[in-house]
């Protein structure tokens, strides 16, 4: 395969076209479609009483107002649990409209329909619900503690308890040397795409066809959900995603209450309906992520060796469990990072609460697990008074231990199997690239000045590109034009340049000849969805694959053509020729031409394929057996199971000794995520995940009270970090190729943000030398802990 | 996030704007919009008619003098922070606009029109306040002045009569031997502050201070403006100031934390403060 494009760092191709306002967004789509908007709970949880809808009838220009009792056969069902799991007994969902008891604030109650949007909005202001106010269930230790239950059926609040071990935890801590104890606390936050989500529904009642365009990461999965809501062939829907203005895994949830109401509203009236979420809606009604608070018991020998591990997880779920048990899975795996221990016990209690849905916002559960376990290296890097790179180092699993199996089943449901990877190196290049060994110089002068300064590390393992599958189909026309088309979607990540990039290099064609198209079930039918770090991986592969099938069957019939073996060929530019000589070839859209064999000749270069055009034996058929019409070919990738990136970040951090602020001065990502498709593609990544993680570690968490009200459902109050509050990245890459995939690349998505509030509360630490157990961290956060707890951890046990 | 229905004029005169203004019943006056919009789009405002002053070109002012600079009702915040003459005559109005919001707020916001907000956590009314200056008020009844320590009533309350149309503010100049500086913490640059202060130092022939006095923002219902000139003297200035504040908590920052940041801004606001002074002295 040429190298020459692969791996190179091309600018984004489709980054003029958004950048100058060209993207076709959700509500771009549909201009004279009739809106949608929803009369949404206020309460926590409630039992709906009554609901009168004769004040919105007056409202000029209303179209429909629709309750549960509405609703006809299985749009009346509740919602799918999208990933069912053993451990979730009590799996509970919600319904696209409530049916007798709201469980969060922002619930869907009715649903209206008018002629804009800002009609749709007068109506449901006018629309009465009278509630029976229940009580609120509102934090994990409130749920646990299940004084009061959100649903009648569930009891203990808890949906699931996922147990996982290696051997005998209890024996192996009482046999460690060293011992501790502690507790751990992660915040709410959430993705806040700066698109919210959206649907537009078109039913062409001449066809009995429904076209959909969602703002999803997952077609297809969608187009599913809704022919089987509305009880259609799937042959008779069609699923679009347009330019979707980031997902961050909030839209991998599917099918939403909107998505199922839309569509069954647009075919009951025969008009195009849409629904474009305000930031409000997207506040209360999406989805959050993050909440768990940790119990942990460490066991370790002198040396900062873990030999025992023992995890007690609360994850608060919020009112339903669409998407199943993931985050715990992830969590409870992933926590493991580079590191061996020695035994090791996870247990995950699932929680219900009356506040919004919790499902995987990028990280994925990831950040809580590394929060937890990089704590634990720094806690037993203090406790001992040794350097935390070298207690890591102490733990890492070697270079040569690949593949290694930590023992424990994944979220793919296979077990959980690193395939390669080199941690040590990735250590050295991380504490090289912040200056770990001259930071305590640096931060004696600081002192000297009256600064405090500080520095901390972390690293993290991730499973990337889960399966099942992914497909390509490649196409090359007659012009030369080569047609890219995976399933699943794109919402950002430069799909149209690195998948791009990976044709071109199999094909031997440039860049610019070669199209993209994502997430738009016309094109391809059999996706799965864009998450987990995956879509480079499954499709990255999967399109290189069917282009080994175009490349080898132009490599057929240009053979015949150029009467040459095709193994003798190669292709330059978008010529075959014969290696090593370019003298005489054919190009590709010729080879296109040839591979169609025609009756009837449009232009001069359908000409040359017409029957009395071309030539051949009359012995055999025009397509010969076993060939098929067209150069174009599909393919797909199944992996046995997941491939595993690695990184390591590190961090110098400034904290006001008046007032409290923390500033971060240096910001390191070491990273390796096998074979570079982009460096720039990738680097981006890291850019915009670091910076999402910056927001979870010092800006942003979703203030519920204790009545289920969340406080900050706005960018005013809810303190999305600005460019101003995010530092510059500095980046190094390692490439250790996966070999479990034919091209050797690990996925990028999720890694910047991982470990980012292990690694600011690390450096926070050393600089303030106190213990930091809770994340987000905020100035008046820290202003308390400095009166509550000065000195808790003394200087000489902070490590280096 | 949709606005409820609601009239809209476009008056072209100052007659015709309160003559409308007087006219509406649950009339509000739209300016640069930076804070009337969102609330309508929240519908956490549902006025009957907006009286969009946009086109009076007669309002389109900012002049200054030896006594001070007049801002006219649609003078935005970027004109008036650009305007070498303002910062001249008052340079403490150039330092807090850099603190307000971001610049493209800046561009269509206006500077009455955030004093007749007048949000608690606004930087200009406490450098009004701070500053002792007044707002010029115009309905059909006739024209007034209303000065700043009457103007601020309560959060986003002011003396300001429903038919009254805030037509101008005007901010005295800096006395002789005086400096000024503005210190502000927010959570983000240009979010709403957590606690900030204004502060005008004046320094008597030996360089030393002889009248300081601060107003603070974020911290009371309204801008509170401190006379702390024997507060500086004795030592205890931040002690003193968290004495005088009463702070309330909210999701950012509880109240210990902003009498806290209080204390702290004071002492860098006057630090500064004093050292303009000094600079201006300097021949």
């Amino acid at each position: 395969m040429s190298t020459r494009i692969f791996g190179e760092g091309i600018a984004r191709r489709e980054d003029p076209r958004l950048l100058t306002g060209q993207g076709r967004y959700l509500d771009d789509l549909g201009r004279d479609a009739l809106a949608a908007a929803f009369v949404r709970s206020p309460h926590a949880h409630a039992r709906i009483i009554d609901i009168d809808v004769t004040g919105a009838l007056d409202v000029e220009g209303l179209v429909a107002v629709y309750t549960w009792e509405d609703l006809p056969g299985r749009v009346a069902e509740p919602l799918p649990l999208l990933i069912p799991h053993p451990a979730l007994t009590h799996g509970r969902t919600g319904y696209a409209l409530a049916r007798d008891t709201v469980r969060h604030v922002g619930e869907p109650v009715v649903m209206v329909v008018a002629r804009d949007r800002y009609l749709a909005e007068d109506a449901a202001e006018r629309v009465r619900v009278e509630y029976e106010t229940l009580p609120p269930v509102v934090g994990v230790e409130a749920a646990e503690r299940a004084e009061h239950l959100v649903h009648d059926d569930v009891p203990g609040n808890v949906g699931a308890v996922l147990r996982q071990e290696t051997g005998d935890v209890e024996a192996a801590l009482a046999a460690a040397p060293h011992v501790l104890e502690f507790r751990l606390d992660i915040e709410r936050s959430a993705a806040t795409p700066l698109e919210g989500r959206g649907v537009h529904a078109r039913w062409d009642a001449d066809d009995g066809s429904l076209r959909v365009h969602s703002s999803t990461q997952t077609a297809t999965s969608v187009r599913a959900a809704i022919a089987v809501k509305l009880g259609l062939p799937q042959g008779k829907v069609e699923v679009v995603a347009p330019d979707v203005g980031g997902g961050f895994g909030v839209k991998i949830v599917h099918p939403w209450p909107e998505e199922v109401l839309v569509p069954w509203a647009a075919r009951l009236l025969g008009r195009e309906v849409k629904w474009t979420e305000d930031r409000r809606e997207h506040f209360v009604a999406a989805a959050h992520e993050r909440a768990q608070v940790q119990h942990v018991r460490v066991g370790f020998d002198g040396a900062g060796r873990v030999l025992a591990l023992d995890v007690r997880i609360l994850h608060d779920h919020g009112a339903y469990t669409p998407y199943g048990v993931i985050i715990p899975i992830v969590t409870s795996t992933q926590l493991l990072g580079p590191y061996k221990i020695g035994v090791y016990r996870a247990e995950v209690v699932s929680l219900y609460t009356t506040t919004l849905i919790v499902t995987p916002y990028r990280g994925a559960g990831r950040p809580q697990g590394v929060f937890c376990m990089e704590r634990t290296m720094d806690r037993i890097a203090a406790h001992l008074g040794r350097d935390r790179a070298g207690v890591r180092a102490a733990n890492l699993i070697g270079p040569d231990e690949f593949p290694y199996d930590q023992g424990l089943t994944f979220q793919d449901g296979r077990p959980l199997i690193y395939d390669s990877g080199d941690y040590p190196a990735l250590l050295a290049k991380v504490t090289d690239l912040i200056g770990w060994d001259g930071f305590p110089a640096l931060k004696e002068a600081a002192a000297a000045e009256g600064r405090r300064i500080g520095i901390g590390l972390a690293c993290y393992v991730e499973g990337t590109g889960v399966g099942p599958y992914e497909g390509g189909h490649v196409e090359i026309d007659s012009s030369g034009r080569v047609h890219v088309a995976t399933g699943l979607t794109s919402q950002g990540q430069g799909h149209q340049t690195v998948f791009a990039q990976i044709a071109a290099a199999e094909l031997g064609v440039p860049v610019e000849d070669v199209h993209v198209v994502t997430g738009d079930t016309r094109r391809f039918g059999y996706a799965v969805g864009t998450f987990a770090s995956r879509a480079a991986v499954m499709s990255g592969n999967a399109i290189a694959l069917a282009c080994r099938r175009v490349r080898a069957k132009a490599l057929r019939i240009a053979g015949e053509a150029l009467e040459a073996d095709p193994s003798d060929l190669d292709i330059t530019d978008g010529v075959v020729h014969v290696r090593g000589d370019r003298s005489s070839g054919i190009p590709l859209r010729t080879v296109s031409v040839l591979s169609n064999p025609l009756r009837y000749a449009f232009d001069e270069q359908t000409a040359l394929a017409t029957q009395f055009a071309v030539g051949g034996p009359d012995t055999e058929p025009p397509v010969p057996h076993g060939e098929e019409p067209g150069l174009e070919g599909r393919d797909y990738y199944s992996p046995v199971r997941s491939t595993f990136a690695a990184g390591m970040h590190a961090a110098i951090v400034e904290t006001d000794p008046d007032t409290a602020e923390i500033r971060v001065l240096r910001y390191a990502v070491v990273h390796d995520c096998g074979r570079l498709i982009n460096p720039l593609v990738v680097e981006g990544q890291i850019h915009g995940g670091v910076a999402q993680g910056i927001g979870g570690a010092l800006y942003e968490r979703m203030a519920y009270d204790e009545s289920g009200q969340l406080l900050n459902a706005s960018f005013m109050d809810f303190l999305m970090p600005y460019a101003t509050e995010v530092p510059r990245v500095e980046t190094d890459h390692l490439e250790t190729p996966s070999p479990l995939n034919p091209l050797g690349i690990k996925g990028a998505g999720e890694a910047g943000v991982i470990p980012v509030s292990a690694v600011i509360a690390a450096a926070v630490e050393d600089a303030e030398g106190i213990a930091i157990t809770a994340m987000p961290l905020s100035p008046d956060a820290l202003f308390r802990l400095r009166r509550t707890q000065p000195g808790a951890l003394p200087p000489s046990d902070v490590g280096r | 996030m949709k606005p409820p229905p609601f009239g809209y004029r476009a008056p072209r005169t100052l007659d015709e704007a309160v003559t409308a203004l007087a006219d509406a019943d649950g009339g509000k006056v739209l300016a640069g919009g930076q804070s009337l919009v969102p609330l309508l789009n929240m519908r956490l405002a549902a006025p009957a008619e907006l009286i969009d002053v946009n086109h009076v070109a007669e309002l389109d002012t900012l002049e200054a003098d030896g006594a001070g600079v007049r801002v006219g009702a649609l003078a935005r915040h970027a004109r008036v922070e650009r305007s070498a003459t303002a910062a001249r005559v008052q340079p403490l109005l150039r330092r807090a606009l850099r603190h307000v919001a971001h610049p493209v707020i800046r561009n269509r916001g206006t500077v009455v029109g955030s004093l007749a907000h007048a949000d608690p956590a606004a930087e200009l009314p406490a450098v009004l306040a701070l500053l002792g200056g007044h707002v010029e008020a115009v309905s059909v009844r006739g024209r007034r002045v209303v000065a700043a320590r009457d103007l601020f009533v309560g959060p986003l309350e002011t003396a300001l009569a429903d038919d009254e149309l805030a037509v101008a503010a005007f901010f005295p100049a800096a006395p002789p031997r005086t400096g000024t500086a503005f210190a502000e913490i927010a959570r983000r640059h240009g979010d709403f502050a957590l606690a900030g202060v204004a502060a005008t130092v004046t320094v008597d022939g030996d360089g030393q201070a002889e009248a300081v006095r601060a107003a603070f923002l974020g911290v009371a219902e309204v801008p509170l403006v401190l006379d702390l000139t024997e507060a500086a003297a004795s030592g205890r200035l931040a002690e003193h100031v968290r004495e005088r504040i009463d702070p309330e908590s909210d999701i950012h920052a509880s109240a210990d934390y902003r009498r806290h940041l209080a204390g702290v801004l004071a002492q860098r606001a006057l630090a500064k403060a004093t050292a303009d002074a000094l600079a201006r002295e300097a021949p």
